[in-house]
């Protein structure tokens, strides 16, 4: 009898799909629904960000680092304006360090809720998905009181923040903190233990150490193949270094354990708020700066642990007041290469699970 | 003089204009119900603008999908596009003619009512696959695919789970049915039937956690991906009055039909005892919905495989099992 050979179907996923989170486009070749071979399409939110930085001066283009992850605008904003700090050698006030912290650990809450929240939607549970946003909108309160923004915060300064931190927020702030946790109960009893999110999520889409590192998975994606790394704690900026928290690290690197990092990693981020705000020193939150901004001649690379991963600047001065060049590493365009490697052998369905766990804005990945 | 058999016809007319004018406001009021339920699990509201509480944002959807472009692809094949949706309706709507709200208050009464319910709502699995292969979009063909394997496979558990009630009451007429429930429910009889037949009714009318044709964030919307207008409404119809349908054969068979504890056991004015009986029947029926609703607002999705595993290597050995040990049971006592 002769076998029946069947075409490979090429299904075109994205850039319209309710589950690419954005423009992002997968073309997937498929026998049945099992995937030969899944190849990432990207560059549909290119907007040249790095090109437009050699245009403008240094002050000038921070507002153009929130638009890398609007989600989680103030760690983008933070890792800038470090990078120059580094350049230029500027001092930064204790209390500036501790309000860019707080800001930044509250953008890593916001950042995970959605992760969270989007991801449990695209497997199906669309509670957990209405869950998140509630908390979230409690975050971006939080922004509002601070900046005034309630996505595109662009708070941080070249040697400081823009405003010091109001009793208002504080007070709020410190409510947060004590609600969070209780709340998050409401998420892990709709999935943690859900045999139907066990099922979708558990040995599915694994990467190991070793694949994840060779590819420069980062962020929450590589600790949850069980790599204890996090620049927080390898080379602490801000007031990192006077915070207590632990790494969540996972075992076998499947879409569960890179879920439970990011569960973990919200509740290590609450603590660093809550010590934050207890430790809050007095004084300057700006350093004295020139009004123009004119870095010596030479370069830089300063990363920051953003939600996503290692956020980092690298600029080269030729001590104008623009920079000569800038470029921009963005941890989602690294881990979106980890896709393919992923979902071999896979089902259509698991593709936009593995999507969904590692969490991309392709807003950083086109740039 | 009028002969009597064309009373009986207008009087049959009546009855099926009564029953799919309720059916049918009651389809798009369980939008309305549904939304609402879900609305208030996830700490929000659901529709609230159009009329007082947004009771009128049925009727408001049903309009704007009347008027709305109707669009046939350029690739589709026209034919089957166009009576896919019909196909898919049709049968969801016929089923009603059997099911009885009370004794006194049906369209028909047939002697093989579960079999003639069973082999109707089969039926209804051919407008899927077929509109998922005649749009021509590869999500459509896709979602096609799942449902006709998903729904033959959870017919047959469906069918397995109610040959247990079947037994007991040593009929397919679904008045019989009820009435052989007249001291105990079945349900109390029947438990692992019960969950095994709400399971896979909710397979049979593609809701979450089984809702892999239309699931939306991995095919878009499957098989309706490139329906729109009143084409996509007949669908969205259709899937209502099967979960009704569900709901209402899971009435029958498990809960006693329209029988109300106690009180149908008193003497009360037929007129109201009529009432109450439809009431009860409908009660029960918005139990189950509620159900569905509820389940859709808890569970992810499952995955292709993992469905088919789950109901030839679950229930499928369960089924059996219970109708062994149900016919042990009733060989040894009856």
């Amino acid at each position: 009898m002769p076998v029946v050979e069947t075409e490979k179907l090429i299904l075109n996923m994205g850039p319209q799909h309710p589950a690419t989170h954005g423009v992002l486009r997968v073309i997937l070749d498929l026998r049945g629904e099992t995937i030969l071979n899944a190849e990432p399409m990207i560059g549909y939110l290119h907007r040249g960000i790095e090109k437009i930085a050699e245009s403008r001066t240094y002050t000038q283009f921070l507002p153009y680092t929130d638009r890398l992850d609007y989600v989680a605008a103030p760690a983008w904003n933070l890792a800038y304006c470090e990078a120059i700090e580094k350049l230029m050698g500027i001092e930064v006030p204790e209390r500036a360090k501790y309000i860019r912290t707080i800001i930044a650990e509250i953008a890593r809450i916001s950042s995970h809720l959605i992760a969270i929240g989007t991801h449990a939607l695209d497997i199906g549970a669309m509670t957990v998905f209405i869950y998140c946003f509630r908390e979230r909108e409690l975050t971006l309160d939080l922004f509002e009181h601070a900046t005034g923004s309630r996505m595109l915060t662009n708070f941080c300064r070249i040697g400081g923040v823009m405003a010091d931190l109001s009793d208002q927020f504080l007070k709020i702030a410190r409510e947060f903190v004590e609600i969070f946790p209780t709340r998050m109960k409401d998420y892990e009893d709709l999935l943690t233990q859900n045999r139907i999110w066990l099922k979708r999520t558990k040995n599915i889409a694994v990467i190991s150490a070793e694949e994840g590192l060779n590819l420069s998975l980062n962020g929450p994606n590589i600790r949850g193949s069980g790599v204890k790394w996090d620049v927080r704690k390898a080379e602490p900026y801000a007031a990192y270094d006077k915070m207590e928290f632990d790494i969540p690290i996972g075992q076998n690197g499947d879409i569960y354990d890179r879920y439970l990092v990011r569960l973990e990693e919200m509740r290590q981020s609450n603590r660093i708020v809550k010590q934050a705000l207890n430790q809050l020193p007095d004084g300057e939150i700006k350093a004295k700066v020139p009004r123009v901004i004119r870095p010596p001649k030479g370069e830089v690379y300063f990363r920051v642990e953003a939600p996503k991963g290692e956020a980092g600047f690298y600029i080269e001065s030729d001590g104008s007041d623009k920079p000569y060049r800038l470029k921009i590493r963005t941890p989602s365009f690294a881990n979106l290469e980890s896709i393919p490697t992923m979902v071999d052998g896979h089902l259509v369905a698991d593709v936009v699970a593995a999507i969904g766990s590692i969490d991309i804005v392709l807003g950083e990945i086109d740039r | 003089m009028i002969q009597p058999f064309i009373i009986e016809i207008i009087f049959v007319l009546i009855k099926i204009v009564a029953v799919l004018g309720v059916v049918l406001l009651i389809v798009a009021y369980m939008t309305y119900m549904e939304r609402k339920v879900i609305g208030h699990m996830q700490v929000r509201y659901g529709p609230m603008r159009v009329g007082p509480h947004g009771l009128l944002q049925p009727i408001a959807d049903g309009l704007k999908l009347f008027v709305k472009e109707d669009i046939i692809p350029a690739e589709a094949d026209k034919g089957v596009f166009l009576l896919a949706p019909i196909i898919c309706l049709v049968p969801a709507l016929i089923i009603y003619a059997v099911i009885p709200f009370d004794n006194f208050f049906f369209i028909t009464d047939i002697n093989i009512g579960v079999l003639y319910v069973l082999s109707i709502s089969s039926l209804g699995i051919y407008g899927i696959v077929l509109a998922g292969w005649a749009s021509n979009s590869k999500y459509s063909l896709l979602g096609g695919f799942r449902s006709a394997a998903q729904m033959v496979s959870y017919e047959i558990f469906l069918g397995f789970a109610i040959i247990g009630p079947l037994m007991l009451a040593g009929s397919l007429n679904l008045i019989e049915i009820v009435k052989a429930q007249e001291n105990v429910w079945f349900i109390f009889y029947q438990p692992l039937a019960f969950v095994i037949a709400l399971i896979a009714g909710t397979a049979e009318t593609n809701r979450v956690p089984f809702d892999l044709p239309e699931a939306e964030t991995e095919l878009v919307a499957g098989f309706h991906t490139e329906y729109s207008g009143m084409k996509f409404a007949y669908f969205f119809l259709a899937e209502y009055a099967n979960m009704l349908i569900v709901s209402a054969m899971l009435t029958v068979l498990f809960l006693g039909g329209w029988r109300i504890p106690i009180i149908s056991d008193l003497a009360l004015p037929l007129v109201l005892k009529t009432l109450l009986h439809i009431s009860a029947f409908i009660f029960k029926m918005l139990v189950f919905m509620f159900i569905l609703m509820w389940m859709r607002a808890t569970f992810p999705r499952f995955r292709y495989d993992q469905l088919m595993w789950v109901g030839w290597k679950v229930m499928f050995p369960l089924t059996l099992i219970n109708i062994g040990v149900t016919g042990l049971v009733y060989y040894f006592i009856a």
